[in-house]
C-alpha cells in the first residue's frame, strides 16, 4: 500500500476530501430526480402557457377558457382549428372508468384471498402470476383488445341482444387498463390487509365471526385507508395509460359517454399528434404540450390525494 | 374453512343470532356461513380470473401469429409485404436502447438510492427528494417523451448542427470527416435512451433502496467501529451484501423499458423503417465493424415495441399484419422472459456467496 507512506495527517485529509467528493456526487445523482420534475415542469409551461422568445404558447394563441369548456377538438392549423380538451377528457375518463370496474373488484378480490384465504403455497403460486401480468408491455394488451377481445367476445356479445359495436371502442379499451392496473391493486392491498395485526382477526373469530365477517368487516376497514390509496393510484396509471388505449380506442375525438364508440383519450391525441409531420411550432404540434399539462396536472393531483390519504387515515398498531 | 359445520350446535333459524353484536348481522347462522362460502368462491374466482386472463392472452397471441412466427422472422427486415416482414430493425433498436438506458440508469439510480439510504440525514431536503422520486414514478410514461422530444432532441439537434453544418470552428464536424463519414440524427439512440432512463429511474431507485435496506445495520456498525470511513463501509461492505437484490431489481426494472413504446413515439422515433442503427445487423459486426458501433449510438431507431404498435393499427382490408403484429410479440416476450431469467440466475449466483 502506497498510502502507509505517507504521513497519518495527508491520508486523513486525502480521504476526508475523497469521502466529500464522493457524498457530492451521490447527492448530484439523487437531486436528478427532483431536476427532472423541474424540466417536466418547465418545458410544459413555457410551451403551453408563456414561451419567451419568437414562440408563441399554446395558451397565447387559444384562450385558456376555450381549452377548458369547448366540445370540439380538432387539432388542425388555420381557421378551423378547434381545441377543446372535453372530448378527450371524456374518452379519458370512460377508459379510466371502465378500468376501474373491472381492477376494484377483481384487485381487491384478488388481495383479500390471497391474504385471509390463501396458503402460503397458494400464494407463492399465485403472486408470480400477477407480477408476470403487471409485466407485460402496454402494446401487447392493446393488440389483445383489438384483435381478439373486440372481435372474438364483445362483438359475438353485442351482436346476441343486437347492438352494432365498433372495431374501435372504449369497452375493451378500459377493459384491457383495467387487466393492466389490476395487478397494482392487488399488491398494493394486500401489502396493506397484510399489515392489518393478527390480534383483530383472532378476537373477531373468537366472538363467532364467519371468514366474510372477518374479511369485510374487519379486516378491510382496518385497512381501507391503503386500499383507497390502491384504487386512486390504479386510477391515475389507467389516465397516464397510453399504448393500449391507443390501440383500441381509436382515434376520433368525440365528446360521448358511449362506451360502444371509438373515442380518443389525451394520451392517444398525444400519440397521434407525434407521428403527424405538422411543424415544430404549428399549433396543432403545441397542442400536445397544452394536453401534456392536463394529463400532468390530472395523474399528479390524484397521486398526491392518495398519498395524502395513505398518511392522514392510516391507522397505527403497537 | 375452520369455522365450517362449527355454528350446528348453536340452534339455527333463531331471530337474534348471539353473536351479532360484533358484525351487526341478523341472519342465522347457517346463511352467514352460505354467504361466507359465497364471498371466499367469489375472492377465489377473480384470483383465478387472472390466471385464465394470462393464458388467454398467451394463447390469442400464439393463435393469431400462426402464417406468419417463423425464424426468417427475426432476421428479416420490416416490409410492406406482411409474408416477408421482419424485425430485425426494431430488435437492434432495442438492443442499443436498452443497453445505453442501463448504462445512464444504473449508476444514477444506485447512486442515488445510496444517497437516500446510507448517507442522507433526514433534512427538509432529503424530504423532498423522496416525495419528488415517489411522485416522479406516477408521472405516465408519455410526460417523459414530452421532456424528451422538447429538451434532448434539441440538445441533439445542436449537436447535428456541429457536425453537419458550415461551422466556423467545426471541430467535431473534422473528426466525423475523418472517422465517421455518417449522418448524425436527431431522433438518435442516445436522445431515446436518455428518455427511457428517465421512465425507469424512480423504479431503479425504489428497487435498489429495497435492497439497501435488507441489509443488517450490524455490518455497517461493524466497520465504522473498525474504523473504516462512510464510503469504506458503503463500497466494501454494504454494496457487496446488497448486490444481489440491486442487481435483480435494477435489471428487473431497467428492463420494463424495453416494453415502453409512447416516450419513443413522442420523439420521433421511426415506425416504419428497414435501416437497422450503425448498419450493424449482425452480432458479428459490433466487433468487426467498430467505427460503425461508434456511429450507432447517433443513428435513427425503431424498437420492438414501436413497430408492435404498427403492425396492430395498420389498415388492412385482409388482417394480413395481425399475424405480423402477434410475431412480434412473441419475440418481444422471449426477450423479456430471458431477460427475468436472467435476474433470477444473478441472484441465485450472486446470492449463494453470501452468509450471514
Amino acid at each position: 500500500m502506497t498510502q502507509a507512506k505517507l504521513p497519518a495527517w495527508a491520508i486523513r485529509r486525502i480521504s476526508r476530501r475523497y469521502e466529500k467528493l464522493i457524498q457530492a456526487a451521490l447527492f448530484l445523482c439523487a437531486a436528478l430526480s427532483v431536476l427532472t420534475t423541474a424540466a417536466i415542469i418547465l418545458v410544459l409551461l413555457t410551451n403551453a402557457v408563456y414561451a419567451p422568445g419568437a414562440k408563441t404558447a399554446f395558451f397565447e394563441r387559444v384562450s385558456f377558457w376555450e381549452f377548458v369548456t369547448g366540445t370540439h377538438w380538432k387539432p388542425v392549423d388555420g381557421q378551423y382549428g378547434r381545441f377543446g380538451i372535453i372530448p378527450l377528457l371524456c374518452g379519458t375518463m370512460m377508459v379510466a372508468g371502465i378500468a376501474s370496474l373491472v381492477s376494484v373488484p377483481a384487485g381487491l378480490g384478488a388481495a383479500i384471498y390471497m391474504s385471509e384465504y390463501a396458503g402460503p403455497r397458494e400464494r407463492e403460486f399465485l403472486k408470480p402470476i400477477l407480477e408476470i401480468l403487471a409485466g407485460i408491455p402496454s402494446v401487447v394488451f392493446g393488440f389483445f383488445a383489438l384483435k381478439f377481445i373486440t372481435p372474438w367476445i364483445l362483438k359475438p356479445m353485442f351482436s346476441l341482444v343486437g347492438i352494432d359495436l365498433q372495431i374501435f371502442n372504449t369497452l375493451s379499451a378500459g377493459i384491457v387498463v383495467g387487466i393492466m392496473v389490476t395487478p397494482l391493486i392487488a399488491s398494493l392491498s394486500e401489502d396493506v390487509i397484510r399489515s392489518v395485526p393478527r390480534s383483530l382477526r383472532e378476537a373477531a373469530f373468537a366472538l363467532g365471526s364467519t371468514r366474510f365477517d372477518v374479511s369485510v368487516r374487519i379486516v378491510v376497514p382496518a385497512a381501507l385507508s391503503g386500499i383507497l390509496a390502491a384504487f386512486l393510484l390504479a386510477f391515475s396509471r389507467a389516465i397516464g395509460e397510453t399504448m393500449a388505449v391507443t390501440i383500441a380506442g381509436g382515434q376520433q375525438a368525440i365528446a360521448t359517454l358511449n362506451p360502444l364508440q371509438g373515442a380518443q383519450t389525451m394520451t392517444g391525441f398525444m400519440v397521434h399528434a407525434s407521428t403527424g409531420d405538422s411543424a415544430a411550432d404549428s399549433i396543432s404540434r403545441m397542442s400536445i404540450y397544452a394536453v401534456g399539462i392536463a394529463l400532468f396536472a390530472i395523474t399528479l393531483a390524484i397521486n398526491v390525494i392518495s398519498g395524502w390519504i395513505l398518511r392522514r387515515y392510516r391507522e397505527v398498531y403497537q | 374453512m375452520s369455522t365450517r359445520g362449527s355454528g350446528t350446535p348453536i340452534v339455527a333459524g333463531q331471530q337474534s343470532a348471539p353473536v351479532s353484536f360484533i358484525s351487526g348481522t341478523d341472519g342465522s347462522i347457517r346463511r352467514r356461513l352460505f354467504l361466507s362460502r359465497v364471498f371466499s368462491w367469489t375472492c377465489r374466482f377473480v384470483t383465478y380470473a387472472a390466471l385464465a386472463v394470462l393464458i388467454v392472452l398467451l394463447a390469442a397471441i400464439i393463435w393469431s401469429s400462426v402464417g406468419r412466427l417463423a425464424f426468417d422472422f427475426v432476421y428479416n427486415p420490416n416490409s410492406s409485404n406482411p409474408i416477408k416482414a421482419g424485425m430485425l430493425a426494431g430488435l437492434w433498436g432495442s438492443f442499443w436502447l436498452i443497453l445505453f438506458t442501463a448504462l445512464f440508469s444504473v449508476p444514477v439510480g444506485v447512486g442515488s438510492a445510496i444517497y437516500l439510504e446510507e448517507i442522507a440525514k433526514d433534512s427538509f431536503f432529503v424530504r423532498v427528494i423522496k416525495t419528488n422520486i415517489s411522485n416522479l414514478a406516477g408521472v405516465p410514461s408519455i410526460v417523459y417523451g414530452i421532456l424528451g422530444y422538447t429538451v434532448f432532441r434539441s440538445l441533439a439537434a445542436v449537436l447535428k448542427v456541429w457536425f453537419d453544418g458550415q461551422h466556423a470552428f467545426n471541430i467535431l464536424g473534422l473528426f466525423r470527416l475523418r472517422l465517421l463519414k455518417l449522418p448524425i440524427y436527431e431522433d438518435n439512440i442516445l436522445v431515446g435512451a436518455l428518455t427511457l432512463t428517465l421512465v425507469v429511474l424512480p423504479t431503479v431507485i425504489s428497487a435498489a433502496q429495497e435492497a439497501l435496506r435488507s441489509v443488517p445495520s450490524s455490518i455497517r456498525v461493524a466497520s465504522l467501529a473498525l474504523g473504516a470511513t462512510r464510503w469504506q463501509t458503503i463500497w466494501r461492505q454494504v454494496i457487496p451484501a446488497a448486490l444481489p437484490g440491486i442487481s435483480t431489481g435494477v435489471i428487473l426494472s431497467t428492463s420494463r423499458a424495453i416494453g415502453e413504446a409512447a416516450p419513443l413515439i413522442m420523439l420521433g422515433a421511426l415506425t416504419i423503417t428497414t435501416m437497422v442503427p450503425g448498419n450493424i445487423d449482425s452480432p458479428v459486426k459490433l466487433i468487426t465493424r467498430p467505427l460503425q458501433v461508434l456511429h450507432a449510438p447517433l443513428d435513427q431507431f425503431t424498437a420492438m415495441p414501436i413497430e408492435i404498435y404498427d403492425w396492430s393499427k395498420r389498415p388492412d382490408p385482409q388482417d394480413r399484419f395481425t399475424a405480423v403484429a402477434a410475431s412480434g410479440i412473441i419475440v418481444l416476450m422471449l426477450v423479456l422472459l430471458s431477460v427475468n431469467a436472467v435476474a433470477m440466475v444473478v441472484r441465485h449466483y450472486a446470492s449463494r456467496r453470501l452468509k450471514w
